[in-house]
């Protein structure tokens, strides 16, 4: 991850500089990460992953104006991924989501990841106070190390994995049973 | 259009972008914006007839320092938030709330230091019900202003980045209309001035969500 995260910010400051070879390298590397990002929320075989996929891309070419150059890259991305998605989501305004009994599963790690599970997940996390939200969306959604969710978020890292706990242990309490499952 | 071929065209467009490329475009639409509110003032109001006498006194530029520093603190805001995933800290909700507090509390003092039979007529001073109305049309093109501007970022927080974006447009309408207006009373812009930036900030966050999709 933190590897990742270097590289592809090193080649995002030379996309700034003018270096469209650098900027091209950036985006391929960059479609592969969202299509797994997508594919992971979506099911792989849903058609719009490639459309948001490419969405992204552009927004990313087109609102490299935004990106803070003494900021992480990953974060930034992911923000606009998230955006895309939600977006998405909307425009399909999914009509149903699954009862609440069973979103303890998202927490799980074969979490199935479709949809309108992630709509069951953004509901839940809507309830939480925006420090734990946060603290889970960057770290367990997104997949952040807690360092760099310290970074995007500007929180310690210590007060993240706090949040992370507290956040998932009211979760839990929420959806009522499994509480075994979330702090994996 | 396959992704390969996509990030192809793409890249092919990669043009230099400069350090603080959002503080510019920012900066650069805010003075555009600014210019036309004070265009709009003299036009429609003029400047106050008194204007170079009271640029030398404490309150004229106690009431401008208050009215900017509500622009500069949502200008500030806005450059945030027109980075994706970015959010406000505590820290800005603290600094924001300083200057009101602190006119709140000019404002106290100076009603208490009035006779109470005099504190209506500080308080709602001679233009009341215009003044709040007047900070709204003279924001209006620096609201617009910013709010394009921020159409070329990409912030993902639209409602509360308009909320800023009003904020801004407020304190700088609020300042240009200073120009023109001659009340002096903390009471008053406590109140009056404050009302008027609350519009312009409630008009950007009403505006936001639709004005700032991408």
């Amino acid at each position: 991850m933190q590897e990742t995260e270097r590289e592809l910010k090193a080649l995002m400051l030379l996309g700034l500089d003018g270096d469209a070879v650098a900027q091209s390298r950036l985006l391929s590397e960059l479609s592969t990460l969202l299509k797994y990002f997508f594919a992971r929320r979506l099911g792989r075989d849903d058609g719009d992953v490639e459309d948001l996929v490419q969405d992204c891309l552009i927004a990313v070419h087109v609102k490299r104006e935004t990106f803070d150059r003494s900021g992480l890259f990953t974060p930034w991305a992911y923000a606009i991924a998230r955006y895309k998605l939600i977006d998405h989501y909307r425009r399909k305004r999914v009509r149903s989501w699954s009862p609440l009994d069973e979103a303890s599963e998202l927490f799980a790690p074969d979490w199935t990841d479709d949809a309108m599970h992630a709509r069951d997940v953004n509901r839940l996390l809507d309830g939480l106070p925006a420090k734990q939200r946060e603290a889970i969306r960057r770290t367990r959604i997104e997949g952040l190390s807690t360092e760099e969710a310290a970074a995007a978020t500007g929180m310690s890292p210590s007060l993240v994995k706090v949040s992370v706990h507290r956040g998932l242990k009211a979760l839990m309490a929420k959806v009522g049973k499994g509480g075994e499952d979330a702090d994996r | 259009m396959r992704t390969d071929d996509l990030i192809a065209r793409l890249a092919a467009e990669t043009g230099v972008v400069r350090p603080h490329a959002v503080e510019r475009r920012v900066a650069l639409h805010l003075m555009l914006g600014g210019a036309a509110a004070v265009v709009l003032l003299v036009v429609l109001l003029g400047l106050r007839p008194d204007m170079v006498e009271a640029a030398g006194t404490v309150t004229f530029w106690m009431k401008f320092g208050f009215t900017a520093l509500v622009g500069a603190l949502g200008v500030a805001a806005a450059c945030r938030l027109a980075r994706p995933g970015a959010t406000l800290k505590p820290a800005f909700w603290i600094a924001a709330a300083t200057p009101f507090l602190v006119i709140g509390g000019m404002a106290v003092v100076e009603l208490l230091a009035v006779a109470p039979a005099d504190r209506r007529a500080v308080w709602l001073g001679s233009s009341w019900q215009t003044c709040p109305a007047w900070i709204l049309v003279v924001s209006a093109p620096v609201l617009l202003a910013v709010t394009l501007s921020m159409r070329r970022f990409a912030p993902t927080r639209p409602a509360l980045t308009g909320l800023v974006l009003g904020m801004a447009a407020g304190g700088v309408g609020a300042t240009v209309y200073g120009l023109h207006c001659q009340e002096n009373a903390a009471a008053f812009l406590a109140t009056w001035y404050v009302l008027g930036m609350a519009i312009v900030g409630a008009l950007g966050a009403a505006i936001g969500p639709r004005a700032l999709r991408w």
